[in-house]
């Protein structure tokens, strides 16, 4: 037996050698995917942290509010401040943004200073009635809204923290002009300009910790996250290979003569799993490789292992098996090769989108966050985020690969009553 | 005393029926091949003779009746039964992606030989179907007849007591075909059993001795080919053929 499993394993090797088309499907597309969206998410990283977001302001208002505003906005960090003329309008302001290549626009309204004034005035002889002091009330109508102009690519997430930000230098502003606004109404004077900026800067600091097991920080950046999920994705991908190997020896009548002959279809299935489960984790092992040496070569952020090395290989194995399975899954249950590779890969591209590979579980809802459990990416990849990102153990990931095994072996059974049911076993 | 020749086929009141499709069906099929026959079964395109083929190898389980081998009950411990017989069929079934060396050493191991024996059987059957200068090239760079040569040389290199071979010469040149049918000749004159089915009638004249016309799933007529042309006053297959078969197209669907 062990002989005909070795003849068995030395042919699918030799197949899948010649099988170039396939070689390049599961080794070059993935590392060209993981390289380029790992660069296009680290770029997106850079361009807040590093790069700044280019912004236009049109400031027409001629007082002192306007101008803090421009200040407390370029204070932020995250924006570089363009200026333009004042005299824009919606369209010219579109075409100034085109002009300068900058995603935002601000116009700030003409009387901008005035009404903050006012609206800051009446708050502090608000704030002064309910000390018991005498206090001016003038009645004022709302500050006109900023118009903050966006290039629709902008995503929204991103959008929203723009519009935190522009929001928290207008707050700022206003905060700054009732303080002084108080301050003259009990004091007739000016403001010091060091107990203003005392009082307005003393803001508590904010630590950002991400979150570990076992006191382990790996600070999270675009590898840790996509290097895993682009492994988890190729190794899927075995199923253009696979599968089509399956159905090249169905449609060939090749699975016709190996019935007749004295010897169980089970080793082929055997010999099988044990070759693509080697390619699976060659695929790892080569992407895990890029991360740790390649990637800081190229200007990216270099993968850093988990601690726990028998985890990651425990769930590697695992993970390489159940794409395997899956695989064979496809391969006996398709017709030809078009249905093999056509729903071969779409179902991997659904199955790791509602697995969280491109999307975040968390970021689902209802239905999708409920499908995600029927994904084996989905357990794949929490086993991955866990090591990779929590400095977790194998303990730590015995909730995902349970699961995970268990999809495994339904996997496996399918494909053996599908082989029972073609008179195949 | 009559000297009965022991059987290496024994049909017995086969009966099967293609789920989905109850019109082609076997019913009460009988028939007795000889050991160290040659044996050709004939018929017009859907007649049956690729279903009867795949119920004498197991590839097909019969609803009734069953099928032996050299004794041996087919479809009860296949592997043992498996290693009584060799299989050509039509298609070609092996690794296009392989050289005929490669292919040789996996069907090789899959039929039960050893790697010496696998060897020995290697050099040989490459000599003798003229394969030598190829055998380390991918198979799917060969012509139709090169191809159809190791189609052959998978079916036999386990030196099968029974040979069943579907249609072994379809879109060959006359040197392959005549290359094969001296080798199936050669292989019958050391005991193997052929069982043949093909729509060459000329070429199965010069192979087969006793033949069975099957046609809608009945064998209209069977014996040794000789005696049935002359009692049809036939003078080839041919003719035979056509007179019990009919001259109308059949439509496989």
């Amino acid at each position: 037996m062990m002989f005909k499993l070795k003849a068995t394993i030395i042919k699918d090797i030799r197949v899948l050698l010649r099988d170039k088309v396939g070689i390049a499907l599961m080794f070059i597309m993935p590392i060209i995917l993981v390289v380029v969206v790992t660069s296009i998410q680290n770029s997106t990283f850079q361009l807040i942290s590093k790069n700044k977001l280019p912004i236009l302001i049109c400031n027409k208002d001629t007082g002192q509010a306007g101008m803090q505003l421009i200040k407390a906005i370029d204070k932020i960090g995250m924006f570089k401040v363009l200026k333009a003329g004042a005299d824009q309008d919606e369209k010219l302001m579109a075409d100034a943004m085109h002009q300068k290549d900058a995603m935002l626009g601000v116009v700030i309204p003409a009387d901008f200073s005035a009404k903050v004034a006012a609206k800051s005035k009446n708050i502090a002889g608000k704030a002064l009635k309910s000390f018991g002091l005498q206090g001016d009330s003038v009645k004022v109508g709302e500050v006109d809204p900023l118009n903050i102009y966006y290039n629709p690519v902008l995503q929204e997430s991103m959008r929203l923290s723009v519009e935190g930000a522009v929001r928290s230098a207008l707050q700022l502003v206003e905060s700054r002009e009732t303080l002084r606004s108080l301050y003259f109404s009990i004091n007739e004077k000016q403001l010091p300009e060091k107990l203003e900026n005392e009082m307005l800067n003393n803001n508590a600091a904010i630590n950002e910790i991400p979150v570990s097991k076992e006191g382990v920080r790996t600070a999270p950046n675009s590898t840790q996250h996509n290097v895993p999920a682009w492994t988890i994705f190729a190794m899927f991908f075995v199923v253009i290979s696979l599968g089509g190997s399956v159905v090249r020896e169905k449609v060939s009548g090749s699975f016709i003569r190996l019935k007749t002959l004295p010897t169980n279809y089970m080793v082929g299935l055997v010999s099988k799993q044990v070759v693509y489960l080697g390619v699976t984790l060659l695929q790892a092992a080569v992407i895990f490789s890029m991360g740790i040496w390649l990637f800081p070569f190229i200007g990216l952020p270099a993968l850093n292992l988990p601690s726990d090395l028998l985890a990651l290989v425990v769930v590697t194995v695992l993970c390489g098996w159940c794409a395997v399975s899956y695989a064979l899954c496809v391969g006996v249950f398709a017709q030809t090769h078009e249905q093999s590779n056509g729903f071969g890969a779409v179902s991997i591209v659904i199955l790791s989108t509602i697995g969280g590979l491109m999307v975040p579980s968390f970021a689902m809802q209802g239905m999708f966050k409920s499908a995600a459990d029927i994904s084996p990416m989905h357990w794949a990849i929490q086993a991955y985020y866990s090591l990779f990102l929590e400095g977790g153990k194998l303990g730590d990931v015995v909730n995902n690969i349970i699961p995970l095994l268990l999809i495994t072996l339904v996997l496996q059974f399918i494909t053996f009553l599908g082989l029972r049911r073609k008179n195949l076993i | 005393m009559a000297v009965t020749t022991p059987l290496a086929i024994e049909v017995i009141n086969l009966g099967f029926r293609y789920p989905g499709n109850p019109d082609a069906a076997f019913s009460n099929l009988n028939l007795k091949i000889s050991k160290g026959e040659r044996f050709g079964l004939f018929g017009p395109n859907g007649a049956g003779k690729t279903t009867l083929i795949s119920l004498m190898t197991g590839l097909l389980s019969a609803d009734e009746g069953h099928v032996k081998l050299l004794g041996r009950e087919v479809g009860q411990n296949s592997n043992k039964v498996n290693r009584l017989f060799g299989f050509v069929p039509q298609d070609f079934s092996f690794y296009q992606e392989l050289s005929p060396v490669e292919n040789l050493q996996f069907f090789g191991a899959w039929s039960g030989l050893g790697r010496r024996t696998i060897r020995k059987r290697t050099e040989e059957l490459l000599h003798i179907l003229g394969l030598e200068e190829v055998k380390d090239k991918q198979v799917q760079k060969f012509s139709g007849g090169m191809k159809r040569r190791v189609n052959l040389a998978i079916g036999v290199i386990h030196n099968p007591a029974i040979l069943f071979l579907d249609e072994p010469t379809v879109g060959v040149d006359v040197q392959t075909r005549h290359a094969i049918i001296d080798y199936l000749l050669e292989l019958n004159k050391n005991g193997t059993t052929l069982v043949y089915t093909s729509h060459q009638l000329n070429e199965a004249e010069g192979l087969c001795r006793q033949v069975a016309l099957i046609d809608n799933e009945t064998i209209i007529a069977r014996g040794d080919l000789n005696q049935l042309l002359k009692h049809y006053q036939e003078e080839s297959l041919e003719h035979l053929f056509l007179r019990l078969t009919g001259k109308q197209y059949r439509n496989d669907v």
